[in-house]
């Protein structure tokens, strides 16, 4: 099956496909990231795929000196019981990549988590607001140069 | 030796803070602000096998407005802990607070950006529990503990102005005590 | 950055999304004004600390944004900054209602990043505590979302219930509650007579008293009349949501990973996976009885096939090995040595691993750089994608019917705030 969606991927879309990887079972394919809507839509739509349901989207922060953030989507498709995972790159200067909510309306709530996280903004998302930190905080807490304890006096505390 | 004066002569005497404090601390009713996994203990705590009701708890009121002691069970964030301040202020005096397990008291194992390490850097504490999260009966002791620590107030004296309240809640209203008592010289010293 | 909002323009974010939202309410309004009403995190059917903003219309609600976040902790970068092992007791306090089955979760991520196999009596122990705390779970979400809709005795009688669970882990691991049994490569200490003996005691009684707590509820007029037709979600939209667990389940998908990606030795027991096609919330309570009778179904079964043998793997490079090896042998010695100094040094990668958990797909996202500390590790909880159906399912219901959607969701707030 694996090898199944890398041909159909690589033959629907050569120049999308920046590369693919197989680890202990798991699929990994990384895509050029201003064509993920349009992959995403194939992969949901395609009979053979039929991947259906959007199960995570995270943010990975790999600290290069280039395209620094990875956003990760794992998919799965409920006809062939399979995972794949989605992986897009976004650099630190201009961290924007296209929302998939049109796709898999689940991934509101996943962007909107590693916006949170991360501050990678999703263009087209409906509604991208902080999910857990207060709306007032400023920084983005999952970034590799945030410290574990945080900053002080970042947040607030009522007096005793 | 008290019963023999009731059964003979029919009345009994007692400091009136003893009787006021017996009937205090036998019917702490506890606003369970319970967050995370030390509130499913202290719902295991209500539920019939620890039977927190025995000890005078008998209601778990969710309005602050009528309850007693605040058990604050589970981790408090930066973000819950306005919340928390909030619903202790609305809490009637006389008030104390029960900090269960080691999240609240101090953090606990969660060392990051957005716990608060301890409630008592906003709140007042009256007995702390150990234990993450700390077993039912753990609870009961702390519970008998604050107890014993309500027996030993003294709320008719600061009825009359003789002596302050003995948990100072804001420190501006106690300058704002001392300077008005130091014109008449009966004022006790903090 | 962005900088702070300033106090004229103080409007909040989550006001104006809740403002923002379409309504289907069309009925001429006499009054003609909506009220926001705050079901703050501290509620007492709100299953922990989860806000609500709910615009009503009269009794009407015509739209609800959820507030996440009162109980995020920071799991992920804690994850970043401990080992592999140091982890454990955390994913423990993730879903705090089933917290054997998190640490398989867990543990069966990483030995599938390691890429090690554990021993048959291990997988059959570990299925035993997976089922446990799903019992355990169910029996707390049952007894919450008729203590919610007003049948408090329910509670009463599932939390004794759960008391005899919580006995045997505390024989089992030492902890009533917060467990932390599983270990990579195996658990922390083997199954006991003791325990065999308590669980068939547990499960001899447990068909007798859910039968009892059934009998109270399924054809009391005023629970059906609360719950019936309350909370519905199309198939569509639960699929395309991402939703997974019991909701799943009861909106007709027979998702299930026990049967559909089988892992620890799930594929030899013979279990139903419970489809209803209502889709409401009174569906959803039944679909949890079921699952309790399934999984006592699993539990017996389960407790007659196990294996003897060792509950560790022989990989001595990555398993921690046993204390008494350790005081009395030097290999061992060097060998924990090693794997508390340096952590287990996994092959860089990334894997994703999920289970079905009592309240949907809980996975882990780990990805390594070969160190002892994961680079990144993201845990995917159920109860927030849960969540995230909420809108759905309360539009046009009325305010008495939040309480029964989200007992039906049964959200917990420790996984959902991570």
């Amino acid at each position: 099956m694996n090898q199944l969606i890398i041909d159909r991927l690589q033959a629907q879309f050569p120049s999308s496909i920046r590369g693919s990887e197989e680890f202990r079972g798991d699929l990994t394919v990384t895509v050029r990231t201003a064509d993920i809507v349009a992959v995403a839509k194939f992969l949901k739509e395609d009979p053979a795929l039929a991947f259906d349901m959007i199960i995570d989207i995270c943010g990975v922060d790999r600290l290069r000196d280039t395209e620094r953030f990875e956003v990760v989507y794992t998919l799965y498709s409920l006809a062939h019981k399979q995972y794949l995972r989605l992986k897009v790159l976004a650099s630190e200067e201009t961290p924007v990549v296209p929302s998939v909510t049109a796709v898999w309306p689940g991934a509101n709530w996943h962007e909107r988590e590693t916006f949170d996280m991360f501050g990678i903004k999703f263009s087209g998302h409906p509604d991208l607001r902080r999910l857990y930190m207060p709306e007032e905080f400023e920084y983005h807490p999952l970034r590799k140069d945030f410290p574990l304890m945080g900053i002080p006096d970042s947040l607030p505390l009522p007096r005793r | 030796m008290a019963l023999e004066t009731l059964q003979r002569d029919g009345f009994l005497t007692a400091r009136l803070d003893d009787v006021i404090n017996w009937a205090r601390k036998n019917s702490l009713w506890p606003m369970p602000m319970g967050i995370s996994c030390c509130a499913i203990e202290m719902m295991a705590t209500a539920s019939p096998r620890f039977d927190i009701s025995r000890f005078g708890s008998e209601v778990m009121r969710f309005t602050p407005r009528q309850c007693d002691v605040m058990i604050v069970a589970g981790t408090v964030t930066y973000k819950m802990s306005k919340v928390v301040r909030k619903i202790y202020d609305q809490m009637p005096d006389p008030k104390w607070v029960i900090s269960m397990g080691a999240c609240a008291s101090s953090g606990g194992m969660f060392r990051s950006y957005s716990v608060v390490q301890g409630i008592d850097q906003f709140l007042p504490v009256d007995v702390f529990v150990a234990g993450c999260p700390p077993r039912p009966e753990n609870l009961l002791h702390a519970l008998i503990e604050l107890q014993k620590k309500v027996a030993t107030e003294r709320t008719v004296g600061s009825l009359l102005h003789r002596e302050p309240l003995y948990i100072p809640e804001r420190p501006q209203e106690i300058e704002a005590s001392k300077s008005a008592n130091a014109g008449n010289g009966a004022g006790a010293a903090l | 950055m962005p900088a702070r909002t300033t106090e004229e323009s103080k409007k909040s974010q989550i006001l104006a999304a809740l403002e923002d939202q379409d309504t289907t309410v069309t009925m001429d309004d006499p009054l003609e004004n909506e009220m926001v009403l705050n079901m703050g995190p501290q509620h007492p059917a709100t299953h922990g600390v989860l806000r609500l903003l709910v615009r009503l219309d009269g009794e009407t609600v015509t739209a609800v944004v959820p507030e996440l976040g009162y109980l995020h902790r920071g799991y992920e970068k804690i994850a970043e900054n401990s080992g592999y092992h140091e982890f454990i007791p955390h994913t423990d306090r993730l879903d705090y209602l089933s917290p054997l089955s998190n640490n398989v979760a867990y543990v069966l991520a990483v030995e599938k990043l390691i890429g090690i196999e554990v021993p048959k009596r291990a997988q059959f122990i570990r299925v035993l505590c997976c089922e446990m705390a799903r019992v355990a779970s169910h029996l707390v979400a049952t007894g919450s979302m008729a203590m919610d809709v007003g049948a408090l005795t329910v509670l009463l009688w599932t939390f004794r219930e759960r008391e005899k669970l919580l006995d045997i882990y505390d024989v089992l691991c030492g902890a009533r509650f917060t467990t932390s049994y599983a270990r990579i490569g195996g658990l922390q200490q083997d199954w006991t007579p003791q325990c065999t003996a308590m669980l068939n005691q547990f499960l001899e009684e447990f068909k007798q008293d859910l039968d009892e707590v059934e009998k109270l509820l399924e054809t009391n007029r005023i629970f059906i009349d609360r719950c019936e037709n309350v909370g519905w979600i199309s198939k569509e939209d639960a699929i395309g949501l991402g939703l997974t667990g019991p909701i799943l389940r009861a909106a007709g998908v027979p998702r299930d990973l026990r049967r559909d990606n089988p892992y620890l030795v799930y594929n030899e027991f013979d279990f139903n996976v419970i489809t209803l096609t209502e889709s409401d919330a009174l569906a959803r309570f039944y679909v949890r009885i079921a699952e309790m009778k399934e999984s006592a179904k699993i539990l017996r079964q389960a407790l007659d096939r196990m294996p003897e043998g060792p509950v560790h793997a022989q990989e001595p490079k990555k398993v921690l090995p046993k204390k008494e090896r350790i005081y009395s042998r030097m290999e061992e010695l060097i060998h924990d040595f090693m794997l508390i100094n340096s952590g287990i040094n996994p092959p860089v990668g990334e894997i994703y691993h999920g289970i079905e958990s009592s309240k949907g797909e809980l996975g882990f996202t780990i990805v390594s750089d070969g160190t002892g500390h994961p680079w990144r590790m993201k845990i995917r909880s159920p109860s927030m994608t849960n969540l995230s159906a909420l809108p759905l399912m309360l539009k046009g219901g009325m305010i008495s019917d939040i309480v029964a959607v989200i007992g039906s969701i049964d959200p917990v707030m420790g996984e959902a705030d991570k």
